[in-house]
């Protein structure tokens, strides 16, 4: 069998590409190494949709952001996730910041972005909790928060919704280019023939191309560690607050995220691939900064400190092209911030790409919605009280941190990419994200993943494969 | 089910059964207690050693025992308990949301509310132990759960943080069923656990406590793989000279427990910033009236006997208030933890009619072989008291009697260490 399209990698990119292409008829399939899709930079990142004012004008980023910013509102519609579009507060605690904001200001009316700069009353108005040392700040309404694996999911979910393939925990380790098609390798030597190669790799991408031929580019790894709080107060920030921008990078944010919690980050440290290690130095540097912005942070609210590895690019700007001398094999490398808010633009144009090398049809079935989740947020109190009365799981809270009912995590296993681990409903409705961080809920997680996929709960991942839990059973079987 | 209910517990461990059955017995007849599992005990459930019980039956017994106790007297009173049902608001006017698979998510009114939903445990995201996030880090209690309620060891060769009473009964426990315990680091100079926990948990089975030792570094990109220890310094500091690497597939957590309940918080009852838990008079009462909190929501016990003791008094209080039977309010006074005092209930001592004694917990915040207790109001001293060998891991009660409390404006607690 010859698939049509195989992308490597379901992070945002893959995925995003995976669903639009999922708009035309085609064999196509998606693989991820890891045991679930986003596990990397996709689900560790600031989970901002940046407006688009701060790119350079004409670059790739600049394009595919205010592109994608603007599709966002129906793309979260359309797939069920979580976004709110809070804006953001750029601001200047010196004249010098202020030059910069000018400077922001006219980059992005060059960029179609609105914006304007507003004064320390306003801003004081609107922000009451920001440090009095600041002067001015860039208002952008158009900048929102979204949930970045929600929405990853949403993807591959729409994608094999219509007709797509995953496979997980399969690695490319070689591709060869033989008589117009491509053969892909697997981890396991399984080889997989196709006529066209997305390559949306995230972090691995340039060695990925490199299986093909030397890339013009190489990743350049930046890790970004975040401090995340509990959700104290609802109005402690409104906005997205980011510091002006200097060479180095954006610098610290501070924002709400769509569950309400609070980010604090992120650091901007050299970095091996995947390595999302944390210290205490930079949770100290992380703590320094956010104090120029907001001055009395509760960091008594600390739920976890978290990290994320950027793939950046050695070229600055987003790689998303033909490759000239590989015919069907597309890059889509050095997907750097801001990805997220890039990723629906850059998959329906890539999508598209593909399509026409191939020559695809339309798929003429193609539903751009997914199965709306059974969520408090969705159906309200009685629409959920209706929903009990014929299936009473969704009247048992498993997750009392977050309030997270047995028929949601139920819901989210039996889903197309649906969750096989306790990260993967972690991740997909929240159950041991809150305070306590699963010590009360996550035994009932393994209890009903178990059940739901008709096996023991000693099988039941942590996250990988082979990270089962419970690892000696009293009853003598031993699974070691 | 009734939509109205005198009294509505929150909570079916051991704070809520005594509080239950207390006011039952003073006379409230129209109760309901709700509980999130399937079964009433709470966490006693997993708590299958022995040790419980010493102080209110006089004999040592185990978790599920001394629960199973109060599960019969709860239902020789035909208490109507609410179970597999979580409570997921509180409102000022005492009106209680529950969600449950019997009745959906409905609305409850209620005269007087005890809260009596149980503390939680730090976890390593607060206490931010460097490093990577594999699995294999654990809650002594989650590690607990695993292996007493479902059979299963979490690990094989286990490394322990924190020298609370949970850590170190799993030490124990875990090495009873095959595991290899390495040992245990407690960053203050001297452990939080009961000492009979010290002797019969560890030093029983040769398992080294290190004290003035932290875990600085969690290695393992899956699963965890090893983890580095280091010496603190007297500023709790780790001294970069004694790092250590120690191979473990499993590292437990025993580095306290917290009162965790935003539910009467969101209400607008004040909370206690020393405990975390509410802020109370002597009747257990929070600042929003007919609201008690009582158990480890309400301050970390060391012993369920006290949390039997506390909560059956808040039971009585609650059914007091229902009755009307407390007279009327002449004063109140509020109490300081002063020197030496890591927190002091209550934090206010309402005067109804006669009141006769109040009696005070609190913890200390060092060691002291021997100490003197002031009680004064401002330079005033009301009682001095000597007690010997006070330490942080277990609570101290002091009452005051006859004396008349309206001749004061407030009750400070100063420990002073004597040679």
């Amino acid at each position: 069998m010859v698939f049509d399209c195989i992308i490597i990698g379901c992070g945002l990119i893959g995925a995003s590409v995976s669903r639009y292409l999922s708009r035309y008829k085609g064999n196509i399939l998606v693989l991820e190494r890891h045991n679930d899709v986003g596990e990397e930079t996709s689900s560790a990142n600031s989970s901002i949709v940046h407006s688009g004012y701060d790119p350079k004008p004409n670059t790739l980023k600049a394009k595919f952001n205010v592109l994608g910013n603007k599709m966002m509102s129906q793309v979260s519609e359309e797939l069920d996730v979580p976004f709110i579009r809070n804006g953001s507060l750029t601001v200047a605690f010196n004249d010098e910041e202020v030059e910069t904001l000018n400077e922001l200001e006219k980059r992005s009316h060059e960029n179609n972005v609105e914006c304007r700069i507003i004064d320390a009353d306003e801003l004081q108005k609107i922000e009451p909790n920001i440090s009095s040392e600041a002067k001015k700040a860039l208002l952008c309404p158009t900048s929102g928060i979204i949930n970045p694996f929600l929405l990853n999911v949403g993807y591959i979910e729409n994608a094999m919704d219509n007709g797509v393939k995953l496979r997980l925990n399969s690695e490319v380790v070689d591709i060869k280019y033989i008589d117009n098609l491509y053969h892909v390798i697997l981890k396991n030597s399984e080889e997989l023939i196709t006529k066209t190669v997305v390559n949306a790799s995230g972090q691995m991408s340039d060695k990925i191309h490199g299986l093909l031929e030397e890339p013009n580019y190489k990743i350049i790894y930046r890790k970004g560690e975040y401090i995340l709080l509990d959700h104290f107060n609802a109005n402690f920030v409104k906005h997205t607050l980011f510091m002006c921008p200097t060479k180095v990078g954006k610098g610290v944010l501070i924002s709400p995220t769509t569950s309400f919690n609070y980010i604090i980050g992120p650091s901007n440290d050299e970095t091996t691939i995947n390595d999302t290690s944390t210290d205490s130095e930079t949770f100290d540097s992380l703590k320094e900064s956010a104090k120029k912005l907001i001055k009395n942070i509760p960091y008594i609210n600390v739920v976890r400190q978290f990290a994320g590895v950027r793939a950046n690019s050695s070229i600055n700007d987003f790689i998303i092209e033909e490759s000239s001398n590989f015919k069907g094999f597309f890059e889509v490398g050095g997907i750097m911030s801001p990805g997220l808010a890039s990723s629906p633009a850059i998959g329906e144009y890539v999508s598209e790409l593909v399509a026409k090398r191939l020559g695809l049809k339309k798929n003429d079935s193609y539903n751009p919605y997914i199965r709306k989740h059974k969520s408090m947020k969705n159906l309200g109190i009685s629409g959920i009280n209706e929903l009990i009365k014929t299936d009473e799981s969704f009247g048992r809270i498993i997750c009392r941190c977050e309030k997270v009912s047995e028929g949601e995590i139920i819901d989210c296993i039996h889903r197309n990419c649906g969750a096989t681990t306790v990260k993967g409903v972690k991740k997909r409705v929240r159950a041991g994200f809150g305070k306590c961080q699963g010590t009360f809920c996550q035994e009932e997680v393994v209890k009903i993943l178990a059940r739901e996929l008709n096996t023991s709960i000693d099988k039941i991942n942590y996250s990988e494969q082979d990270t089962n839990i419970l690892k000696v059973s009293l009853k003598g079987k031993k699974d070691e | 089910m009734n939509s109205e209910y005198d009294l509505i517990v929150i909570g079916g461990g051991s704070a809520g059964l005594a509080s239950a059955i207390s006011a039952f017995d003073n006379g409230v007849k129209s109760i309901l207690l709700i509980e999130k599992n399937k079964e009433l005990g709470g966490i006693l459930n997993q708590c299958i050693h022995n040790g419980f019980g010493l102080h209110t039956f006089k004999e040592e017994l185990t978790g599920p025992e001394y629960a199973f106790r109060y599960i019969e007297e709860v239902k020789k009173r035909n208490i109507e308990c609410l179970l597999d049902t979580l409570v997921i608001g509180v409102s000022p006017s005492k009106v209680v949301t529950i969600s449950s698979p019997k009745y959906g998510i409905t609305n409850i009114k209620a005269k007087a509310i005890v809260n009596a939903c149980g503390c939680n445990e730090r976890t390593y995201g607060q206490i931010m132990i460097p490093g990577d996030r594999p699995n294999g880090v654990f809650t002594a209690g989650l590690a607990q759960k695993y292996l007493n309620i479902d059979g299963y060891l979490v690990g094989k060769k286990v490394y322990i943080l924190g020298s609370g009473d949970i850590g170190l009964i799993m030490a124990r426990r875990m090495t009873l069923e095959g595991a290899k315990v390495i040992g245990v680091s407690e960053l203050m100079p001297y452990s939080n656990g009961l000492n009979r926990n010290i002797v019969q948990c560890l030093n029983d089975y040769d398992i080294p406590l290190h004290l003035s030792n932290t875990v600085t570094k969690i290695i393992g990109k899956e699963r965890l793989e090893a983890i580095e220890t280091c010496d603190v310094d007297e500023n709790l500091k780790p001294i970069l000279s004694t790092k250590k690497r120690i191979e473990c597939d499993t590292l437990l957590l025993s580095v306290g427990l917290y009162p965790f309940s935003p539910l009467i918080f969101n209400a607008g009852a004040s909370q206690y910033v020393k405990t975390k838990g509410a802020f109370v008079d002597q009747n257990l009462e929070t600042t929003l009236e007919g609201v008690f909190s009582c158990g480890n929501v309400l301050h970390v016990h060391d012993l369920v006997d006290f949390v039997s003791e506390e909560s059956a008094k808040a039971g009585k209080c609650a059914a007091d208030y229902i009755l009307n039977r407390r007279g009327k309010l002449n004063k109140t006074i509020y109490t300081n933890a002063l020197d030496n005092v890591s927190y002091l209930l209550p934090n206010m001592i309402k005067i109804y009619s006669n009141l006769e004694e109040v009696t005070f917990s609190f913890r200390v915040k060092k060691p002291m072989q021997k100490a003197t207790i002031f009680i004064k109001d401002g330079e005033k001293l009301i009682k001095k008291i000597t007690k010997f060998d006070l330490v942080p891991s277990e609570m101290v009660k002091v009452s005051l009697k006859n004396i008349n409390f309206l001749e004061y404006e407030e009750i400070d607690f100063l420990i002073e260490e004597t040679k």
